[in-house]
C-alpha cells in the first residue's frame, strides 16, 4: 500500500512540474546555502588548526621587560632583562621540554645579483624543536655553531626561493649585512601564521652571531625573548608559575616589585582563535538555515493550494473507503517528496559550488559528510513538520462536503 | 428471499442542519428495511431530503437522531476507520458526475479500492483488469478518463464499484448526466448485477422510467417517506 500511495505522489507532483520545481528550489537554495555556510565555517576552522600545529603545541613566548626607569615606557622586549643565562635555567625545569632564545633583527640578504629584505632569527639550535619546523634541505646548525658564534644560516622556502629560485641554497655563501654566511640548511614550508605574516619569510643564524655580529648588542648576553615548549598541555600552568618563580629569583625581584618579562601562553590564544572560528562557523550555519525554514513554508503554502485544489478528489477517495491517515499519508509523502529531492538537489549544488570556489578561490572550504547528512535530515523534518498541518487538514475533511466541494 | 436478514435497517432517522437562520430539518422519522438483494429507487422533488438519506446510507454523513445498522453494525457505534472500512468492502458507489480520478487511467481508478483494502499491486492489477473487461471497456485500461464517453465513464465507476464485492451499490442519480439510449444500458448493467448478482441497490433519480427498472420504490417529500410500494416489473417478482 505503501508503494501504490509512493506512485500517486509521485504521480501528482508530475501533474504539477512547474509548480513542484519553484517549491523545491527553496529547498535546493536552502541546503545549498547551509552546506556552503558550514564548509566555509569549516574551512577557516581547518585554517586555524593547521597553522596552529605548524606553530606547535604547548608553547610560552617569555617577553624581556619593559624599560621604565626614564619613564618612557618602550613596550616589551625593550628592556635587557632577559638573559641567555635564563633560557638555560628555564630549560633546566623539569615542566619545560625545550626552550630557544631569541634575538631577531631585520637585515638586507644578498646572493650573486638578488637581494631580499627579511627578518633575522638569532636562536639556538633547539629552535627548530621548539617552534615545530622542520628541515628541507640540509641541516641546522649546532650548539657548537651558536657557541662559537659561526657564520652560518637556515633559509626559510620564501628567502631561499627570492635569492635562489629553483638552485639548492646549501652549501652557498650569502651576505647578511655584508657579512658572508654559509647555507646549511633550508625550512619546510610551513604557510601564515594565525594572523597572516608569511612564516617563511626568514633566516636563522646563531644567536651569539646576530648578537656579536650582526646587530650588536649594549647587553651582554640580553635576549629579546624566549620561547618555550612545556613538556605537556596539563603541565602548562606549572610551568608558568615555576618560570615565574624562577626568573624572579634569578632578577632578584623583591616581593613590591613588579615582573620585569611577561609570560605568554601561545598556544592559550591560539586556541580561543580556534574556538572562535568554531562560533562563527555555527553561526554561519543558523543564519543559513533560515533559508531553510523559508524553504518549508513555500512547501507548506503549496501543499495547502494542492489540498485545496484536490478537496473533490479527497472526497471520491473518502467515498471508496480511504481512512483519514491514509488522506494523511498520501499528501504527506508529496511533501516529503519536494523536500527530498528539493534537499538532494541541494547537496548536489552546494558540494558542486564548494568544489568551484575552491578550484576558483584560493578559499579554504571542506564539505564534510556530517554537513551535508545534517542538511540532509534537516531539510526532510522540514518537510515533515511543514507538510504535516496541510495534510491533517485535508485528512479531517468532511467526506460529504469535500464530495460536494466544486 | 423471505426471511433473510435486513442489510439496512434505519429506525426514528433525522437529520438537521444548522445555518445562521436557524435549524432547518432535513430528514424526520424515517424508518426503513431494505434486505439483501433488493432494488429500491428513492425518489422525490428537490430538498425532500432523498440525496442526505443517501449520504447517511454511504456513511458519508451522521443523522442527526436515530439508528442506522447496516450489516448487522449499527453505524453510530463506529469509529471513523470502521465507517471506512463498510465504505470500502460493503458500499459501492456511482455518482451522478461519474467522480473519476483524472490524473489516474481507467485501471487505476478501477483497482483505487484494492489500494485502500490493502491488496498487493500484482492482485489489484488482475483484478481491476478483469472488472474492466466485465463492463466492456478491458482495451481502455490506460486510457484517462477525459478519453472515452460519459457511458463509458459511468461503466468505469461501476467498475470501481464492484471491485470490492460490495454488498450494496448506492447510485445517486447515475443516469442524469447521460443521454437515454446511454441511460438505458447503465440502467440494464445495474439490473443484471442486482439480478444475477445480488447486489443490493438503492438508487435515487427523479426520472419515472429510470426509476420503473427498480422493483421497489420509496418516495421522499418533505424528509419524510411518504409512500413505500413494490413494482412490478420485468423480472415479474415482487419485493417480499
Amino acid at each position: 500500500m505503501i508503494t501504490a500511495m509512493v506512485r500517486e505522489a509521485w504521480s501528482a507532483m508530475g501533474a504539477n512540474r512547474m509548480r513542484a520545481f519553484l517549491t523545491m528550489l527553496g529547498m535546493m537554495i536552502g541546503v545549498a546555502a547551509v552546506i556552503m555556510m558550514l564548509a566555509v565555517g569549516r574551512g577557516t576552522q581547518y585554517a586555524v588548526e593547521q597553522s596552529i600545529a605548524a606553530m606547535g603545541s604547548n608553547l610560552f613566548i617569555v617577553l624581556a621587560g619593559s624599560t621604565t626607569d626614564t619613564g618612557l615606557r618602550l613596550g616589551s622586549g625593550n628592556a635587557p632583562t632577559l638573559t641567555i643565562a635564563d633560557a638555560d635555567a628555564i630549560g633546566e625545569l623539569p615542566e619545560v621540554a625545550g626552550v630557544a632564545p631569541v634575538s631577531p633583527g631585520s637585515a638586507q640578504i644578498v646572493y650573486g645579483s638578488s637581494n631580499w629584505g627579511t627578518q633575522v632569527i638569532g636562536t639556538s639550535a633547539a629552535y627548530l624543536e621548539v617552534g615545530n619546523w622542520r628541515l628541507d634541505d640540509g641541516e641546522m646548525f649546532s650548539d657548537a655553531d651558536v657557541r662559537s658564534a659561526t657564520r652560518v644560516a637556515v633559509l626559510g622556502q620564501t628567502v631561499a626561493k627570492n635569492l635562489f629560485g629553483d638552485e639548492s641554497p646549501v652549501g652557498k655563501t650569502i651576505r647578511i649585512r655584508q657579512s658572508p654566511f654559509l647555507v646549511v640548511g633550508t625550512l619546510a614550508p610551513k604557510g601564515q601564521s594565525l594572523d597572516g605574516r608569511d612564516q617563511d619569510d626568514t633566516v636563522f643564524v646563531p644567536i651569539l652571531t646576530a648578537q656579536r655580529k650582526l646587530f650588536g648588542n649594549n647587553f651582554r648576553g640580553a635576549v629579546r625573548y624566549v620561547m618555550v615548549r612545556a613538556v605537556s598541555a596539563e603541565a602548562m600552568p606549572a610551568a608558568e608559575a615555576e618560570m615565574r618563580t624562577l626568573l624572579r629569583q634569578l632578577h632578584k625581584l623583591p616581593d613590591r616589585r613588579p615582573d620585569d618579562f611577561t609570560i605568554r601562553n601561545l598556544t592559550a590564544a591560539a586556541n580561543a582563535a580556534a574556538q572562535t572560528t568554531k562560533v562563527m562557523s555555527i553561526m554561519l550555519g543558523a543564519i543559513a538555515s533560515v533559508s531553510l525554514l523559508v524553504g518549508g513554508i513555500g512547501i507548506m503554502n503549496i501543499m495547502l493550494v494542492s489540498v485545496t485544489e484536490r478537496t473533490r478528489e479527497i472526497g471520491i477517495r473518502i467515498a471508496i473507503g480511504a481512512r483519514e491517515r491514509d488522506i494523511r499519508l498520501q499528501f504527506l509523502l508529496e511533501a516529503i517528496f519536494l523536500s527530498l529531492i528539493g534537499s538532494f538537489v541541494g547537496v548536489l549544488l552546494g558540494v558542486g559550488a564548494a568544489a568551484i570556489a575552491n578550484a576558483v578561490a584560493s578559499l579554504t572550504i571542506v564539505v564534510t559528510l556530517g554537513s551535508i547528512l545534517l542538511a540532509f535530515c534537516v531539510a526532510a523534518a522540514v518537510g515533515i513538520f511543514f507538510g504535516y498541518y496541510p495534510a491533517n487538514k485535508a485528512a479531517s475533511l468532511k467526506p460529504i462536503d469535500a464530495l460536494r466541494y466544486q | 428471499m423471505s426471511g433473510e436478514p435486513a442489510l439496512i435497517r434505519v429506525e426514528h432517522l433525522y437529520k438537521e442542519y444548522y445555518t445562521d437562520a436557524g435549524t432547518v430539518p432535513v430528514l424526520k422519522d424515517v424508518n426503513l428495511e431494505i434486505r439483501r438483494g433488493e432494488f429500491v429507487a428513492v425518489m422525490g422533488p428537490s430538498g425532500s431530503g432523498k440525496s442526505t438519506f443517501m449520504n447517511i446510507l454511504g456513511c458519508l454523513d451522521l443523522p442527526t437522531a436515530g439508528r442506522y445498522v447496516l450489516e448487522d453494525s449499527d453505524t453510530g457505534s463506529l469509529g471513523k476507520d470502521q465507517l471506512a472500512r463498510l465504505r470500502n468492502q460493503v458500499i459501492g458507489f456511482v455518482f451522478q458526475g461519474f467522480n473519476l480520478l483524472p490524473r489516474a487511467n481507467l485501471l487505476d481508478n478501477v483497482a483505487l479500492p484494492l489500494v485502500y483494502a490493502g491488496m498487493d499491486r500484482e492482485e489489484r492489477r488482475r483484478r481491476s483488469a478483469d472488472m474492466l473487461d466485465k463492463v466492456g471497456l478491458g482495451k481502455h485500461a490506460h486510457h484517462a478518463p477525459n478519453q472515452i464517453s460519459g457511458g463509458q465513464q459511468q461503466r468505469v465507476a461501476i467498475a470501481r464499484a464492484l471491485i470490492n464485492r460490495p454488498s450494496l451499490i448506492l447510485a445517486d442519480e447515475p443516469t442524469g448526466n447521460l443521454d437515454t439510449h446511454t441511460s438505458e444500458e447503465i440502467m440494464e448493467l445495474l439490473t443484471e448485477l442486482n439480478t444475477r448478482d445480488g447486489i443490493t441497490i438503492v438508487l435515487v433519480t427523479h426520472e419515472t422510467d429510470i426509476a420503473a427498472h427498480a422493483r421497489r420504490l420509496v418516495q421522499f417529500v418533505d424528509g419524510q417517506v411518504t409512500q413505500d410500494a413494490a413494482l412490478p416489473r420485468r423480472t415479474g417478482k415482487a419485493h417480499a
